[in-house]
Parts: structure tokens; C-alpha cells; sequence
């Protein structure tokens, strides 16, 4: 019923132009944006979309990648690294004269504090650090800086060069300001219970304020050691509902709208005052298949559903202009990404693969479904393609909390979801998707592989040789060969690579959508 | 949310059995039912939070943190004992006054209270206002011409009010009044350049600003209210306006109005006068009942006025399973019905000859 009120209402609003009248602040950004998934502001718990890109323009790395080409690391805040022969010990020179907002200077002792106080809190994001062997007890050792330029990594293994350098570029290995922080540490938190609403870092901007689901403004750094941004200001307003992002920003009221919807895309593509710009991140789309439900164990079911989805048709329909059909755990720009595309609805040769399964009638079968545009009009054509190799399937809706409490317990059917990379590098897809040390119901480990109850020990071999290969060219190639492998029998049916789209008005230039949900970045924008 | 309200007659009722009361029995007995609603509110609202297929833990840690990190945020936050010690050690920090921490915003719940509730009370006040400004006249011209041409437009306006989705609504009147007439400001409470110049106090703008003398944040923060507050506000007038008209109605069918015809009292007198002031006394409840309504805050028109208020923080901490903020947030709806309610009897009292 709302969906069909958004659509009159999307209609209504094409037919008829927005006589744009207001103007924001020339040297402030303002953008529409739903931002409720922030729950912290420390980068060291930070694991959310919203909170990864405040970090991302707030706080710098030792390290940070191109973002036009991923490959090319580049030193942040770190001028220059060496890493020893046995690929074990990592070095980096820090760059000289880099001062915190607090006015303290930044040295490697910051950089040390940062990480090994990732790993001591130990929240959710810290195993991007603690898969190289630093715990709470040793991370002292292990990560120290040895003068006030120097700092010195050990790992516990050598690893692919490239695995360890593209976690110290994510989110959790953002550099505090030690001084600042431990001036607010209360009975040994190391600043957490402090830190979670505030800030205490160095990058382009610096944290102004956050309400809840309301509002949360950057203020420029003017002292930044790679130049001060041209806004002032950035201001970002939390607006749910994307008829009214579209509304402010045809109004002229936001410079940016971020969270449009394919009808409301298309009603602004002839305006020629916005400009839609878009790129494509490492989000995928996937349906999991659960192993523990016996007729979806069966390998000719799950390849007959691999035919049963009409991939061309969403991506020219429901998901249009925000996903991009991807068959394969990697996404596009990744390491050894797989693009080939070998499955399209193929409804007699699903049919066939079924009556060999023994289901030529189809079945009866439920998927897990989010109540959310798109997941939900996803679900509803897939729905109808299942329909025609005569599987019904039956959706039931539910909010996120609730239908991923059911997924992590392993009792669905179908799950229709998605899957953004922890970092840049394949081993963050292959360490779910393709690997499953442990398939019992208390497993420590508890993968997507394990959340459809896929038990796989010789492809997580594969994936953990992978993991240490140190020469680019051949780990590229096992890569390769594990997506093919996983493309054609695992229980993910891969569908869609997310494009991320933002409305921006055309005097606003600059503003950079980054391969990850934590490079989408503000520093470069300017008005005409 | 019947909850409240239904504990609430009964809390009334005990409030005023008493034959005759002290001021210190009326008192303590006010006091007894009072804590016993907001028990039996919180144990009803915890149970519920508890038995939703929602793992809270999930809120924090999110979708991919290791196992060991799940196990230590449910011990944390005292998931693992069992559900009568958790309720307990709530109620326990509730008396001393602390609501704990929402795990969705970082904040204390009573700060983020303090922030959400003043917009919800701001716009549920300036809405009921409008209802009973417009809603009583047009439900006593809808009595007074039962039947005829203005009682049917009237009800065909109500019925609207009724049944069209305030999230359309909303929308349109954005699309009218903000994109294309450009008589009222966007959605939100302030334009943001206004925004942090007044500091707050009751949290309510329009009394911040006044206060402070700073008139300019005060008509842009009036201009900014117009909007929601109208379209909120028409649900309101809807019902206030069908309840005034069968009360008249029921009113002009009286002999003391036949008397006062008879006796030469003027037209206007009889209706405005005579009829409505004894319709006053049941409109009180009805108007306090809508009034309650809209603060419990309205999600729909949150969200499309991006209003930071009650009823998204409401929605987004159920579904998020943060039982603290559920908790301390339904609490507060409690006591504004509560509120309402003595509200209401005390000016029951003042209307009602009978009841001095």
C-alpha cells in the first residue's frame, strides 16, 4: 500500500518540475542521507556503512589505496613501508609533521596505540586485525613503535603482502590521537565508553556533531597535512523517506541525495540542474540456499535454481540503475574477480535438472525475505520465475533484525541478501563465502558457508592456501579457480554486484563514490 | 498501545472512589496506582521485548562479529540470566532513576528522551490545536445543519481525514505547499543554518526561542511546524469533529434547548452558548484521548517531515530489539497518558457543575 503511494506520488513529481528557488551555503556541503545504522563513532567498534564513510572522512590510515585503481597503495599517514624477506615483519616510516586537530603531534607511538587498541578492546571489526596472530596479550610485542617515526608490525605467519597491507587500510586501523584519548579513559576502557560519541583523530574534516537519526556535520580541518578541503561545513541531514530527498534536492535545499529509488532516478535523469553519479562497490547480492534443508542439499536443485533467476530482466527492472548482474563471490575491481556470467533463466533446463533431482513437479519452498525496496521486489520476481519450473516459493517478509536472527540460526530456507567486503582484499569474500572450518551447530567460526550449513574442507584449504600466497600473479589465479568451482556448485545463487548511485545538484562537483562504502569522499568538493 | 490507557481507568478509578479522601490518602492512593501501572507497563513492554524473534545482541555487534564478541555483548548486556533476574535488575536501576544506555544511539535513553520527546510534544500540541480550533466549529455547523449541505461537506472532509494515509498526505502537502507554492520551509524542525544558535531548555523550539528573544529561529522553527502539525493535526479535527456533531445533535434534541427557544434566547446563543457548553464536558476526553494519540508520536510523519521525534525512535529501537530505549521510551508514553488523564478529570471538575 505504501509502496503504491511512493509510486503515485514518484509519478506526480515527474510530471511536473521542481522550481528550484533555494540555495545552500556556497562553502558548505549539505546531503540527504539515512545514516540510522550509526551506533558508535569509534573507529575501532565502527562496522556500519554510515559510520565507515564519517571514518573514512574524518580519520586517516597508515595507508590508503587508489581509488581509481585499488591495487596502487599509497602511504596516509605513513610516508613509506618495507616488508622483510620472510614477509613477516612490516615496517613503516611515519610522516613527519602531521598534527591532530588537539594540536598534539601524530607520532608511530599513535599509530601503535590504535591498532594494539583495537585488538584489546576486541569489538567486532577487530578480527581484520587478530587474523594475523595479535591477541591482547601479545599485540604490545607484536605492534610497537620503536622511535617517534617508526612503527613495526610482526605477523605470525607470512602472509599475501597485499592481505595485511589492505586491512591496516580499513576502518579499525585508523590512527587515534593517544593523548587525547587516554585523557578520557575511565576504569581502563581505553576511551571507549569516551570515544563512541566523539572524536579524536586527524583527516580533511573533523567531527562537528551527531544527534541520532537527526543530524551529523563535519567541520573542515583547516591544519590538514594534505590541504584543507574547500567546504567549510559538511552537513548531513538524516531523511528516511526518499520522496523527500528528492523533494530537497530538486528544491535545491540539499546538494546531494543519497538514497533514491529507481523511480525517483528516472523521474530526475532529463532535470538539468542533477547530475546522477554512480560507481560500483563490492556489495554482492546472493541467495543462500540452507544445506540442512534436504531438497536444496540436492547439487541438481541448486544448479536448477542458478537457471531460475531472470538476472537480465531485474537489472533492466526492479533493481535498475543499482545493481549490475555478478555471478561470482569477488566482486569486479577485486584481486582475481571472476566475471564470467554462465547462468540466465533458463526455465526447460531448470526443469530438467529438477525432474533428474526427482522434483519434476517443483516443490514447495520458503525464502527469508527483508521488508526492504529493493530485497522485497527482488524477492517478488523471483518469485515468479521459481513459478515457472513449478516451485512455489513462499515469501515471508520480516524486519532486518528478525529475519537475520533466523539466518545466523541457521533456520531458513532461502535467505535473499547481501555482502560487502571487510577490506579490499579477496580473502575477506573467500573467508566467508568459501570457507567453513567448522559446519556444527556451536562453531566458533560462524561464516555464510556455515549459515547455509556448507560443509566444504577441501575448498577451505583452498582458501586458506590463498590467504598465504605471496606472489600476486599466481594468487590471482587461485582465486579464479576457487570461484569457479564455488560459481558452479556452492549453495550462494550470486546475482548482482551493487552499484551505488547519488543525485548530486550540478554546481556541486567533486564528490567521489569509492569502490567501498568507507571511500565515498567529500574532501574534493567544491561549488560553482 | 491499549495498555496504558486501559491501566489508566483503572488508576482513575481508584483516584476517585474514595469517598472522602485526605489529601494524603488521595495522594498515597494516587501514588500506589500509578507505580502499579508502570510496573505492570514495564513487565507487559519487557516480556514482549524479550519473546520478539530479535536478537538484540545483533544491534551491536552487528552481522559478522566472531562468536566470542556475541557471547561477551549478551553477557554485557545480561542476556544470559534468566528473564525474572533481568527484569529485576531493570526495575532496580529504573528506581535510581537510570534507564541505561540505548545501544542504537550510544546515548543515556533519558538523554535521547530528552532530545525526542520535546519535537513529538511540540507537534502533537500544535496539531491538537489546530483539530480543536477547526474540529469543534465544523462538528457544531455539522449538528446545527444535520442533514443539509454543510453536514455532508464536513463529513466528507472527515471521512477523508480518515482514510487517507498521512504518509500520502504528507508527501502531497510537500509537494504543494514546499516544492511548487514555496509557502512553508522543507521537512525538519529547523533550517539548518538556525540550527544550535538557541540553546535548549524545554527542548521545545518555539518556547526556546521565544524565551531567548531570538525571533528569527522562532518563525522559522513556526513556518517549519505549519506543515506536519496541519496534516496531523486533520486526523484529529476528523475525529473531534464527528464526535462534536452526535454530542450537539444529542444536546439540540434536549428540552432545556426547546425551553431557551421558547424563551427568545437568540439562535447563536443557544448553539454556541447553551448546546456546546455542555458538550464540553464529554469533547475534554475526546480530545485528550487524540491529544495522548499523537504523543505517543507518529511515525509516518516523522519520517517524511524528518522530524526527529518519539515515535521513529519508538519504531527503530523495537526493531532493533534496544529494550532499553523500548522501555524507557513506552514509560514515557505512559506517563503522558497518565498525565492526560488527571488532566482531563480535573477539567472535568472545572466544567461540570455537577462534579464540583
Amino acid at each position: 500500500m505504501r509502496k503504491l503511494f511512493a509510486c503515485v506520488v514518484a509519478a506526480v513529481m515527474a510530471t511536473t518540475a521542481v522550481p528550484s528557488q533555494a540555495e545552500t551555503p556556497r562553502d558548505t556541503l549539505v546531503m540527504a542521507w539515512t545514516f540510522d545504522d550509526i551506533i558508535t563513532l569509534d573507529p575501532a567498534e565502527i562496522f556500519e556503512f554510515s559510520a565507515a564513510e564519517f571514518a573514512g572522512n574524518t580519520y586517516d590510515r597508515l595507508i590508503a589505496y587508489d581509488l581509481e585503481d585499488v591495487s596502487k597503495i599509497y602511504g596516509e599517514a605513513a610516508e613509506s613501508w618495507t616488508v622483510s624477506d620472510d614477509g613477516k615483519t612490516f615496517t613503516f616510516k611515519m610522516r613527519e609533521g602531521v598534527v591532530f586537530p588537539s594540536g598534539n603531534p601524530m607520532t608511530a607511538e599513535d599509530a601503535a596505540f590504535s591498532l594494539q587498541r583495537a585488538v584489546i578492546l576486541d569489538k567486532s571489526p577487530a578480527f581484520i586485525l587478530t587474523q594475523f596472530g595479535f591477541t591482547a596479550d601479545n599485540v604490545r610485542d607484536k605492534i610497537k613503535a620503536v622511535d617517534d617515526t617508526t612503527l613495526v608490525i610482526e605477523t605470525d605467519q607470512a602472509y599475501a603482502t597485499t592481505l595485511v597491507l589492505y586491512c591496516l587500510t580499513s576502518t579499525v586501523a585508523s590512527i587515534v590521537d593517544k593523548k587525547l584519548v587516554m585523557e578520557h579513559e575511565k576504569d581502563g576502557d581505553l576511551g571507549y565508553n569516551w570515544l563512541k560519541t566523539n572524536y579524536a583523530g586527524v583527516g580533511p574534516f573533523k567531527f562537528g556533531q551527531w544527534r541520532p537519526n537527526e543530524l551529523l556535520t563535519l567541520e573542515r580541518n583547516d591544519g590538514y597535512w594534505g590541504g584543507a578541503p574547500a567546504m567549510k561545513r559538511v552537513v548531513i541531514r538524516h531523511i528516511a523517506e526518499p520522496a523527500t530527498q528528492q523533494l530537497l534536492l530538486e528544491k535545491g535545499d540539499i546538494d546531494i541525495a543519497r538514497n533514491l529509488g529507481p523511480d525517483q532516478l528516472a523521474s530526475l535523469r532529463d532535470n538539468p540542474d542533477i547530475t546522477i553519479d554512480s560507481n560500483v562497490k563490492g556489495t554482492v547480492y546472493y541467495l543462500g540456499l540452507n544445506q540442512k534443508n534436504e531438497i536444496l542439499s540436492k547439487p541438481k536443485v541448486r544448479q536448477a535454481l542458478k537457471y531460475l533467476v531472470d538476472y537480465k530482466g531485474m537489472e533492466g527492472t526492479v533493481v535498475q540503475d543499482l545493481m549490475t548482474v555478478h555471478q561470482a563471490f569477488l566482486p569486479k575491481g577485486f584481486l582475481g574477480a571472476l566475471e564470467a556470467t554462465p547462468f540466465t533463466l533458463d526455465v526447460d533446463r531448470a526443469k530438467t535438472l529438477l525432474a533428474e533431482a526427482g522434483y519434476p513437479d517443483g516443490f514447495k519452498i520458503t525464502m527469508d525475505t527483508r521488508n526492504t525496496s529493493p530485497i522485497m521486489e527482488m524477492a517478488q520476481a523471483i518469485q515468479a520465475t521459481f513459478a515457472q519450473a513449478g516451485i512455489e516459493l513462499e515469501i515471508i517478509p520480516g524486519d532486518g533484525g528478525q529475519t537475520l536472527t533466523k539466518y545466523r540460526a541457521r533456520n531458513h530456507d532461502i535467505y535473499i541478501g547481501q555482502w560487502g567486503p571487510d577490506y579490499q582484499d579477496p580473502h575477506t569474500n573467500a573467508d566467508t563465502f568459501a570457507r567453513n572450518p567448522d559446519n556444527s551447530d556451536d562453531a566458533q567460526s560462524k561464516p555464510l558457508a556455515w549459515r547455509n550449513a556448507w560443509d566444504i574442507p577441501e575448498m577451505t584449504k583452498m582458501a586458506d592456501a590463498a590467504a598465504l600466497e605471496r606472489d600476486s600473479a599466481k594468487r590471482a589465479e587461485m582465486y579464479l579457480e576457487l570461484q569457479k568451482v564455488h560459481q558452479a556448485t556452492s549453495p550462494f545463487v550470486i546475482m548482482f554486484q551493487q552499484i551505488e548511485v547519488a543525485a548530486v545538484r550540478a554546481d556541486t562537483k567533486g564528490f567521489i563514490i569509492g569502490p567501498s562504502f568507507d571511500d565515498n569522499l567529500y574532501a574534493k568538493v567544491t561549488k560553482e | 498501545m491499549t495498555t496504558p490507557a486501559d491501566n489508566l481507568s483503572t488508576a482513575g478509578a481508584g483516584f476517585k472512589s474514595l469517598s472522602l479522601p485526605s489529601p494524603l490518602r488521595t495522594a498515597l492512593n494516587l501514588v500506589v496506582s500509578l507505580l502499579l501501572t508502570f510496573l505492570g507497563l514495564l513487565f507487559v513492554t519487557f516480556i514482549i521485548g524479550r519473546v520478539v524473534p530479535i536478537d538484540p545482541v545483533l544491534a551491536i555487534v552487528g552481522d559478522r562479529a566472531p562468536g566470542h564478541v556475541v557471547e561477551r555483548v549478551r553477557e554485557e548486556l545480561g542476556l544470559n540470566r534468566p528473564l525474572y533476574e533481568q527484569f529485576a535488575i531493570y526495575v532496580w536501576d529504573v528506581l535510581q532513576g537510570d534507564l541505561g544506555t540505548s545501544v542504537l544511539t550510544a546515548n543515556p535513553v533519558i538523554e535521547d528522551i530528552k532530545r525526542v520527546f520535546p519535537a513529538t510534544l511540540e507537534l502533537a500540541t500544535v496539531a491538537t490545536l489546530f483539530g480543536v480550533l477547526l474540529g469543534v466549529p465544523m462538528g457544531v455547523l455539522a449538528g446545527v445543519y444535520a442533514g443539509r449541505w454543510p453536514d455532508q461537506a464536513i463529513r466528507v472532509i472527515g471521512l477523508l481525514g480518515y482514510s487517507i494515509p498521512v504518509f500520502w498526505l504528507g508527501l502531497m502537502g510537500l509537494l504543494l505547499f514546499y516544492a511548487r507554492l514555496d509557502w512553508v520551509p522543507g521537512p525538519g524542525r529547523l533550517d539548518f543554518f538556525y540550527d544550535g544558535l538557541v540553546e535548549p531548555v524545554t527542548g521545545v523550539l518555539l518556547i526556546d526561542s521565544a524565551m531567548a528573544g531570538e525571533w528569527d529561529v522562532f518563525w522559522n522553527a513556526a513556518s517549519h511546524i505549519v506543515l506536519p502539525a496541519a496534516i496531523l493535526g486533520y486526523f484529529s479535527l476528523a475525529y473531534i469533529s464527528r464526535m462534536t456533531r452526535s454530542f450537539m445533535l444529542e444536546q439540540l434534541s434536549q428540552e432545556y434547548i426547546t425551553t431557551a427557544r421558547v424563551k427568545g434566547v437568540k439562535e447563536w446563543r443557544v448553539i454556541w452558548v447553551h448546546a456546546l457548553g455542555n458538550v464540553w464536558v464529554p469533547l475534554v476526553t475526546v480530545i485528550a484521548l487524540s491529544y495522548a494519540n499523537l504523543l505517543e508520536g507518529s511515525v509516518l510523519t516523522e519520517i517524511v517531515f524528518a522530524w526527529p521525534g518519539l515515535g521513529f525512535y519508538l519504531t527503530q529501537s523495537l526493531l532493533n530489539a534496544d529494550m532499553n530505549a523500548v522501555l524507557g521510551a513506552t514509560m514515557v508514553v505512559g506517563a503522558v497518558f497518565i498525565g492526560i488523564n488527571l488532566l482531563s478529570d480535573l477539567l472535568y471538575k472545572l466544567l461540570d457543575p455537577r462534579a464540583r
